[in-house]
């Protein structure tokens, strides 16, 4: 490697880090929290006896699926201004995220809250509790042995996903890197370091992920 | 003898199948029901409408001070109060997995019932004493025999310190050498004077432990009366084709 790379990289560690700490990994970590409150509601919606919701929420979900999340982000983005409803690039950026991640887990969540046996819902019936709380401690405790791998799956897409952002000018890790390499056309080196960045990010993810699944597992016969 | 439990003319259909036609008993405090009939006849879902988990479409249930007519769709509150009235054991235990034996016990008083959580444990920690099971309160579920598990289901409904006891054949889905253990909490219960409906296939049990028989067939009480009529001398021919059946199989 020539000495005015490495001098480049070294330059930039630094500078792409802090995109990373300041607005890739903040924008993963709201647009997931906030996905997973949607995908809740979306869910419990989906399967409510209420047909009108039911279809609400199924509409969503198509919409969210067939549609290209860089589509998504250009909407929230590029097309609202047009109505005169203008977004910072960064909120802008976690409402398109949010809106997606909510729409993938909300089939997820929904599809672990059916996998939990009816007595369940009965035997918290017969103890007197009301669907709110039969919901918060009985059975998404449970669901949550069953989302939990495929919800880990789309957080770390999500992680990858926010490189999509610097179309939108959200100065995160792969626009530092874009911006860092355009004057000497250097891609290779920068986008590199990039990809280590994105790479350790979902290592660590993936580490957090199975120290749950074992906590999760601990009330299983094995 | 007061009656502590009264149902009438009470009615329920699933879809278009039409599975209690008019069912009414009386059951007097203190005293221990069984419900019996050959499967399909109705008798699960009689016991489950006396806990509202099946809702009954038409008919009057009576529990204590808590009278619901169903034919005018009660509001939910009325509903929780008529439910709080009893405890239910299930089939299949149902306990919550993710709990362990004294959460599973405490859930009820503790979350519904917001009683003192010392307290609760006092009293919970004394209910599985009483159904054998003090040393395995910190367990998981999933750590215990099936036995086990349902007498865990028992405590779990005495803890809410119900009028009414129900169970709903709570021992045809264990191993036979685990039925006795559950069976003599059963009895324990009833000499001290818990009132029960009992929906079993234990036709000796019912004839030691019961007050009243009900003979349930197709919707109907077909006929009901102390266990030494209904069990051992029934005046009904379909009650004496049912009990041939189940005593002598083959």
């Amino acid at each position: 490697m020539d000495p005015a790379t490495q001098d480049l990289i070294w330059r930039n560690l630094w500078p792409m880090l802090q995109a990373t700490l300041t607005k890739t990994l903040p924008l993963t970590a709201l647009s997931f929290a906030l996905g997973l409150v949607i995908a809740l509601f979306v869910a419990l919606a989906r399967l409510s006896r209420f047909t009108a919701l039911s279809w609400l929420a199924r509409a969503y979900v198509s919409v969210i699926r067939g549609t290209p999340l860089l589509v998504q982000l250009f909407i929230v983005f590029y097309a609202l201004p047009q109505f005169d409803i203008v977004i910072d690039p960064f909120p802008a950026a976690v409402i398109a995220f949010s809106l997606n991640v909510g729409g993938y887990a909300a089939e997820v969540i929904r599809a672990a809250i059916l996998s939990i046996p009816k007595g369940q819902w009965e035997a918290a019936q017969t103890i007197g509790m009301h669907y709110p709380t039969t919901l918060r401690r009985i059975i998404l405790p449970q669901a949550a042995r069953t989302a939990v791998p495929p919800l880990s799956n789309t957080l770390i897409s999500l992680v990858k996903d926010t490189s999509l952002a610097s179309t939108i000018l959200v100065t995160e890790l792969l626009r530092v890197a874009q911006l860092a390499a355009a004057p000497t056309f250097d891609f290779f080196a920068l986008y590199g370091v990039a990809a280590i960045y994105y790479w350790v990010i979902c290592v660590g993810l993936s580490f957090v992920q199975a120290r749950l699944e074992t906590r999760l597992e601990r009330y299983v016969a094995r | 003898m007061t009656e502590l439990l009264t149902v009438r003319n009470v009615r329920k259909s699933f879809g278009d199948n039409l599975v209690l036609r008019d069912i009414s008993f009386d059951v007097a405090a203190g005293t221990v029901t069984t419900v019996i009939g050959p499967s399909g006849s109705g008798k699960t879902t009689v016991l489950r409408a006396l806990n509202a988990l099946d809702q009954a479409d038409a008919g009057v249930i009576t529990i204590g001070d808590v009278s619901v007519d169903f034919a005018a769709s009660p509001d939910r509150p009325t509903l929780a109060r008529f439910r709080a009235q009893s405890g239910m054991v299930f089939q299949s235990h149902n306990l919550f997995p993710h709990k362990t034996v004294i959460d599973n016990v405490l859930e009820g008083p503790v979350v519904v019932q917001r009683r003192p959580r010392a307290e609760a444990r006092a009293d919970a920690e004394r209910l599985l004493a009483q159904v054998g099971l003090a040393e395995k309160a910190e367990q998981y579920p999933y750590q215990l025999s099936g036995g086990q598990q349902q007498r865990v289901g028992i405590a779990r409904a005495l803890a809410l310190r119900p009028k009414l006891m129900l169970f709903d054949e709570p021992t045809s889905a264990l191993d036979p050498e685990l039925v006795g253990d559950v069976l003599k909490v059963i009895k324990d219960l009833a000499a001290e004077g818990w009132t029960m409906v009992v929906v079993t296939h234990e036709i000796r049990f019912a004839q030691q432990v019961s007050d009243q028989v009900l003979f349930i067939e197709g919707g109907l009480v077909v006929e009901s009366g102390p266990p030494a009529q209904v069990l051992v001398a029934p005046q009904q021919a379909r009650t004496r084709s049912f009990l041939q059946r189940i005593l002598d199989p083959i």
